[in-house]
């Protein structure tokens, strides 16, 4: 597959979903709702559950698999309202010193009046700057579309692992495309030079771990350790390491 | 600031008037009155027949916020490099310094505010619509971690178009880097202003430009994550009138004050007042 083409397989309906990942890795799921700002964003679903002995908040961009599920969850597109319960939710899990998982798998951030007018900046803004110091370790897991600053909102992370089949994107290749050369015909030629394959990813150092589709049912027991092993560091070099791997980012 | 930049000529409409004699006059992009341009200079850049706001440069920026000669660039030096190989994008730098005159899209440096002493960040349309690549993110963190070592505020004016395509995930990461700087210096107590210009959107909204302890805003400045036209044709209807405008950005609660140009740095001077005063 050429890079364009995994983006497309990315997109695909036949993929596991963020709901599919919760049922596989977390036992005893139960789903927690609402910003308690405004309402509650059925594109993200979080809640608390088990991984093995250990109590986990777990947050998920849903997109669905049917055209009723993908109606339902927007897509997978986040309103501002998403990106506050999840953050809510974290800041509950560095209270209950509860690592964090997350799932990322969406085409971007929605993009509409209300989003707009909600404050879809600020939202991720703060998503950004809270998970850079929350007191308790993430781990953020792209297992679809991690669509530019809509998937980088629940990926500032001390792990960022891919599945092998994902991608991670400043701008669709579409989108890319259409900017810089007016061609949308031509998002191959751009998928390829954004770099956005776990494989390239992982090559320029920007993400921890790949994880091939075919040893999925390992991904319970990777998830365990590798949390374990995050949460018995003392916290302060827990964020002090979260500085350093994105400090480091271009330089 | 470096003697060489007070005599390169910057090439914008209204910076280049050095060239020919200041009785040159050009057009209103808005109300299309014919002006002369010492006369917009002497507005603050403002059209003096409908109150239109010129887009300004970073460096000029930097002299309209700041106190005479109190300026101290940092890291000016730092340049783009195409690590993906992304193809043209080296092109694409050229003809930015070439058009902007600068080496990236984004001033940094110390000075004074009505006497007292500040980080000041100052992004440039000019280059690459002041887009964000690995630079401008290092830059900008750079001039964080230095006020949170001296215990300095920093004032922000921002514009960008938002993370820069051309460097892929590491542009975008820059979100990350930066945001993290901004809430370092913030948990140290540190003060950070932001003067939000237009436009503002993207990657640099949904990040650093949305993180003010107070956020200001230039009037009609457009502040927003979505690009208009992107958000039109996803919906397929028209936008309302005055859609992520900072008069409605505001209205939303999402803006502390809209501050006129003529007003920006006596403004800006009260608040590091008040906050130096509360320090103590």
């Amino acid at each position: 597959m050429n890079d364009y083409e995994i983006v497309t397989a990315a997109r695909g309906d036949k993929r596991l979903c963020a709901k599919d990942y919760i049922d596989l890795v977390v036992k005893d799921f139960m789903e927690l709702h609402g910003d308690r700002l405004y309402g509650d964003d059925k594109a993200i679903i979080a809640g608390l559950g088990w991984i093995g002995d250990m109590p986990v908040t777990v947050i998920g961009v849903q997109k669905g698999k049917t055209l009723e599920e993908r109606v339902e969850h927007n897509f997978g597109s986040a309103h501002p309202e998403g990106y506050r319960k999840a953050l809510r939710l974290m800041k509950q899990a560095e209270k209950f010193k509860r690592p964090v998982l997350c799932f990322v798998d969406t085409a971007g951030a929605y993009c509409g009046i209300d989003a707009e007018e909600h404050g879809q900046g600020r939202a991720i803004a703060d998503n950004l700057a809270q998970m850079s110091d929350l007191k308790t370790p993430i781990l953020s897991i792209v297992i679809g579309e991690g669509g530019s600053g809509g998937a980088l909102a629940l990926s500032h992370a001390d792990r960022i692992w891919m599945m092998e089949g994902a991608y991670f994107s400043v701008v669709s290749p579409e989108s890319c495309a259409n900017i810089l050369w007016k061609d949308t015909k031509r998002a191959d030629e751009a998928a390829n030079a954004l770099a956005l394959t776990a494989n390239k990813l992982s090559r320029l150092g920007l993400i921890d771990r790949i994880c091939p589709e075919s040893s999925v049912k390992e991904l319970p027991k990777q998830i365990y350790e590798e949390l374990r092993q995050l949460k018995s560091l003392p916290t302060e070099d827990l964020v002090d390491a979260r500085y350093r791997k994105f400090r480091k980012v271009g330089y | 600031m470096e003697l060489r930049n007070l005599f390169i000529k910057a090439n914008n409409e209204l910076e280049s008037s050095s060239l020919r004699p200041r009785s040159r006059k050009i057009n209103c992009k808005k109300c299309q009155s014919l002006i002369s341009v010492s006369r917009i200079r002497k507005n603050n850049f403002v059209c003096p027949e409908c109150g239109y706001y010129f887009p300004v440069r970073a460096r000029r920026r930097i002299l309209m916020l700041t106190d005479k000669r109190s300026f101290v660039e940092m890291d000016a030096d730092l340049e783009s490099r195409n690590i993906l190989g992304f193809p043209g994008y080296e092109e694409k730098i050229t003809a930015a310094i070439e058009k902007s005159r600068e080496k990236e899209g984004v001033i940094c440096g110390v000075a004074t505010i009505s006497g007292h002493k500040t980080c000041i960040f100052s992004m440039d349309s000019n280059f690459m619509m002041g887009s964000m690549g690995a630079v401008v993110g290092e830059k900008i963190t750079r001039l964080f971690e230095y006020a949170t070592a001296n215990k300095l505020p920093v004032l922000g004016v921002t514009v960008s178009g938002g993370a820069r395509m051309q460097e892929g995930m590491i542009s975008l990461m820059q979100m990350s880097k930066v945001s993290a700087a901004v809430k370092r210096n913030s948990n140290k107590g540190g003060l950070y202003i932001v003067l939000l210009t237009n436009p503002t959107t993207g990657g640099v909204d949904a990040s650093f430009a949305m993180l003010g302890d107070i956020t200001l805003a230039e009037p009609g400045a457009r502040v927003g994550f979505a690009g208009p036209r992107v958000i039109e044709k996803s919906l397929n209807q028209a936008l309302p009138e005055g859609f992520q405008k900072a008069e409605r950005v505001l209205e939303c609660g999402f803006i502390d004050e809209i501050v006129p140009r003529s007003e920006q740095k006596s403004y800006i001077g009260r608040l590091l007042e008040l906050h130096e005063v509360s320090n103590e």
